[in-house]
């Protein structure tokens, strides 16, 4: 196979060595021809060839389209033009002899229909361990990580318009609470209401700041709503309700808002580096108040280890429901990256960061997210890690 | 055959207990596994039919789906007191008048040979009013005199219930002695002959029995044992144990257990209603599958403690360590799975998740701990190691009275002074009457489910 010198997925440059990408973790030895992700056919009718016939490869459409879905990430149910095939979703695949997916840990065994390998026992890897998904104006990803055994963050994204024409970019990431039950299902659930709420007011013409405090209420309901359908069997076993935080972000025009519950964190990064890069948002969670009450330095509060205990989420148990939004109207370009704390109990402060920040991240958000999760695991990835990224401003 | 499409086979739903979370390194996976069949169906409570050539003659419609043989010791010892042989044929009378009409059944009367009581044509009567009143009056014939060669009984139970076409054989075995006419080699032999033949129920009237060889038999033959000490008790006994028979609605069902590649099954073991081990009991099933036997079913519930040890994974990889389901044989040789559960390993360095024991776990690991504690305690005390038996049945008190096994619990009190349960702190009595000891013995297996 001819050596690459970049990255064929993410064009990050290759030593000659590289069996992986150090950046996106492409397998390099993969066959490339045909597209190693086995995109299902396009309709050739609703895609029109690539300018110039430059060869597509599978992340980045050509720009310029409402239609940039990856096959990623949630809410992508009705993607128009590409999806992953999986074969054990496949009606056509055939028998299980034919074409069963074989174990991705032992590669001996076929998989069986829970998703766990016949031969070694193994847990195959499931959609939600790893997603990516780009929009116009926004990128996310989120990651299992390499300690836990699922991933329960979870992202969802939206694009939508003001009534005035003027695009608006949505996205929000939620981080399930691991010490309650399902917490999966708390910021899967959290995480699609939030954005479609956002878009549905944001269209009608509710002012940002609103449109955030209606949609974490809603979300919050959601996540509450999932306590009452858990059977009571599985509620006394696990004391607490569904949980999740959550944090959101919009741009828009000349303004970006955030809005946030729970400890999962978004923050300003300039394009010009030697501005002061900042946090937007302020942990609900123990360290955090303890700092703002006096009572402990910052250094003193997350060096315990009650630091990380959040004192607001989403879900049934929660005491009271108090959304915090803030808008910015910043006069320069940057990127607002929105995460969760997989990500930035690597990165804490805003100047750390900004340091992790690949230069390029506003003309390239879904690298800038892909790098971002990559500096979490190289730095053990002991919790799931989820990131988007929002140029600013919005283009 | 069986028409097991019809709705009349019950529905088996099985739940898995367990912690998942193992710590890094960790291997040992233990899952309480609860099977639960409820719903016979469409039968009206009648045992599951069977349609087709292959049934009894003579039967009604709607043929019999099971059959029973009684095997009534009749030696010598019976006449011994007398009421003992009256009461076993007032018992008998009791469960022949509970068999349901269409029911094949046989009475068989057991001494150092079997011999057929009723229908005595080699063959099994169909129950009805006429052939009810028949077999009782049989009973009147029966005398005592010989001796107990229980292997052969249980061969002329195999038998005759092998004439007849059903999917529930069971049968209910009384004696009051010893098996003193026939070498241990051959009660294990027709043993080995009957499993998975037939299921049997044993019951020992008065104290002259011996407690091992009778739960052996129950044991190897998927059954219950007790202990009726007082031969007045027999009736109610007896009408009972056939009650439950009749409830039977499927046969020959296994417990599934597969495993991943390179893990090893330390133990399965039914631990409620009682304890009974079923590693050694494993047959073969497919690529590393094995099936265990559980005989058959009416609407009860069961539980499982399986333990699996499984090749370490690193924190954050996951595992199916046991997959559990129940399987009833086809008669085209494809089983059928009636149910089924996952048992799970996540590895994790969280040490609150790893450490967490599970309650259902804890409290079967205690049961098992308790009848293995009451059986060596007594056995201490029958060979005169008096403080190894204060220890073991000290700790079977404690057990008891922790986990809440009331029954359990007011046995041994008839053995030990308890002076403090908590502590487990007892005095062996000076005196104990032999029914309380082998009351005590023969129910050690007795569990209770965890107190919700």
């Amino acid at each position: 196979m001819p050596h690459e010198t970049v990255c064929p997925e993410c064009s990050e440059p290759l030593e000659p060595d590289d069996k992986f990408c150090g950046v996106c973790g492409a397998d390099l030895s993969a066959p490339r021809q045909p597209d190693a992700y086995e995109l299902a056919p396009p309709d050739p009718a609703a895609v029109p060839e690539p300018p110039g016939g430059e060869p597509e490869s599978y992340e980045l459409a050509p720009p310029g389209r409402d239609t940039d879905t990856l096959p990623f990430g949630l809410g992508t149910a009705d993607l128009p033009r590409a999806r992953i095939t999986d074969p054990r979703l496949d009606p056509s695949a055939g028998g299980p002899s034919a074409s069963s997916p074989r174990c991705v840990a032992c590669g001996m065994g076929d998989v069986d229909p829970d998703g766990y390998c016949e031969h070694c026992g193994h847990a195959q890897p499931r959609p939600r361990d790893h997603q990516e998904q780009e929009l116009d104006g926004v990128a996310a990803v989120t990651d299992r990580g390499l300690r836990h055994h699922r991933n329960e963050d979870a992202f969802a994204l939206a694009t939508t318009a003001l009534p005035d024409g003027t695009p608006a970019v949505v996205a929000v990431v939620c981080d399930g609470v691991s010490s309650a039950y399902r917490p999966d299902d708390a910021s899967e659930a959290a995480a699609g209401t939030a954005s479609g709420s956002l878009a549905r007011s944001l269209a009608r013409g509710a002012r940002p700041e609103e449109a955030m405090r209606d949609a974490l209420l809603v979300a919050a309901q959601a996540v509450t709503d999932l306590a009452a359908e858990t059977p009571e069997e599985e509620a006394r076993r696990h004391h607490n309700a569904p949980a999740c935080t959550c944090v959101s972000a919009i741009t828009s025009g000349k303004t970006f808002t955030v809005g946030w519950i729970g400890d999962s964190r978004a923050y300003w990064i300039p394009d010009d580096r030697s501005a002061p890069a900042s946090r937007l948002t302020e942990d609900d969670s123990w360290a955090e108040r303890m700092v703002s009450m006096g009572l402990m330095t910052q250094a003193e509060a997350y060096a315990d280890e009650r630091a990380h205990a959040i004192t607001g989420w989403l879900g049934a148990d929660a005491v009271e429901l108090d959304p915090h939004t803030a808008s910015f109207e910043p006069d320069e370009p940057g990127v607002v990256v929105v995460c969760t704390d997989g990500l930035w109990n690597y990165a804490e402060s805003a100047a750390e960061l900004a340091s992790v920040v690949p230069e390029d991240a506003r003309t390239r958000p879904l690298h800038c997210a892909r790098t971002l999760v990559g500096v979490a695991i190289d730095g053990g990835g002991h919790d799931n890690i989820t990131v988007a990224v929002l140029p600013f401003p919005a283009a | 055959m069986a028409n097991f499409s019809k709705s009349n086979v019950p529905q088996f739903s099985v739940d898995i207990y367990q912690n998942e979370f193992l710590p890094e390194g960790g291997r040992e996976v233990n899952a309480i596994v609860t099977v639960t069949s409820t719903g016979g169906g469409t039968t009206g409570g009648l045992p599951l039919a069977t349609h087709g050539p292959g049934d009894v003659p003579g039967s009604p419609a709607g043929a019999p789906g099971a059959a029973v043989v009684i095997m009534v010791d009749c030696s010598g010892s019976m006449d011994y007191p007398p009421t003992k042989m009256r009461s076993a044929r007032e018992a008998t009378a009791a469960a022949i008048d509970t068999i349901r009409d269409g029911v094949a059944f046989a009475v068989v009367a057991g001494t150092h040979q079997a011999k057929e009581v009723y229908p005595a044509n080699g063959g099994l009567a169909v129950a009805d009013p006429a052939t009810r009143h028949q077999a009782k009056e049989a009973l009147r014939r029966l005398g005592s005199g010989g001796g107990t060669a229980i292997g052969s009984w249980l061969r002329l139970a195999n038998r005759l219930l092998s004439t007849a076409e059903v999917s529930i054989r069971h049968g209910i075995l009384l004696t009051d002695g010893r098996n003193e006419h026939e070498k241990p080699e051959q009660l294990r032999a027709a043993l080995e002959s009957c499993a998975g033949r037939f299921t049997c129920d044993a019951r020992g009237v008065g104290t002259d029995w011996e407690v091992k060889e009778l739960t052996g038999i129950a044991s190897a033959l998927l059954g219950t044992v007790d202990i009726v000490a007082d031969p007045s008790g027999l009736e109610a006994d007896f009408r009972r144990m056939m009650e439950t028979a009749m409830g039977k609605e499927v046969a020959d069902v296994a417990l599934r257990v597969w495993t991943p590649q390179g893990a090893e099954i330390q133990y399965v073991k039914q631990v409620a209603p009682t304890v009974e081990d079923l590693t050694a009991r494993r047959t073969e099933a497919g690529p590393r599958a094995g099936d265990y036997p559980t005989g058959s079913w009416g609407d009860e519930s069961r539980d499982y403690h399986v333990n699996v040890v499984v090749p370490a994974a690193g924190v954050g990889q996951e595992m199916l360590a046991a997959r559990i389901s129940l399987v009833l044989p086809q008669p085209d040789g494809t089983p059928r799975v009636l149910g089924q559960g996952l048992v799970r390993a996540l590895w994790t360095d969280d040490m609150a998740a790893s450490t967490r024991i599970n309650p259902q776990v804890a409290h079967y690991t205690g049961q098992a701990e308790l009848a293995q504690v009451i059986q060596q305690g007594l056995e201490a005390r029958k060979q005169g190691d008096l403080d190894s038996a204060t220890a073991k049945l000290g700790r079977a008190v404690q057990l008891a009275s922790a986990s809440g096994n009331d029954d359990t619990a007011k046995l041994l009190a008839k053995v030990v002074d308890v002076v403090d349960a908590v502590t487990g702190t007892v005095r062996l009595k000076a005196r104990v009457a032999d029914a309380d000891e082998m009351t005590l013995e023969t129910r050690s297996t007795k569990t209770v489910r965890v107190k919700k």
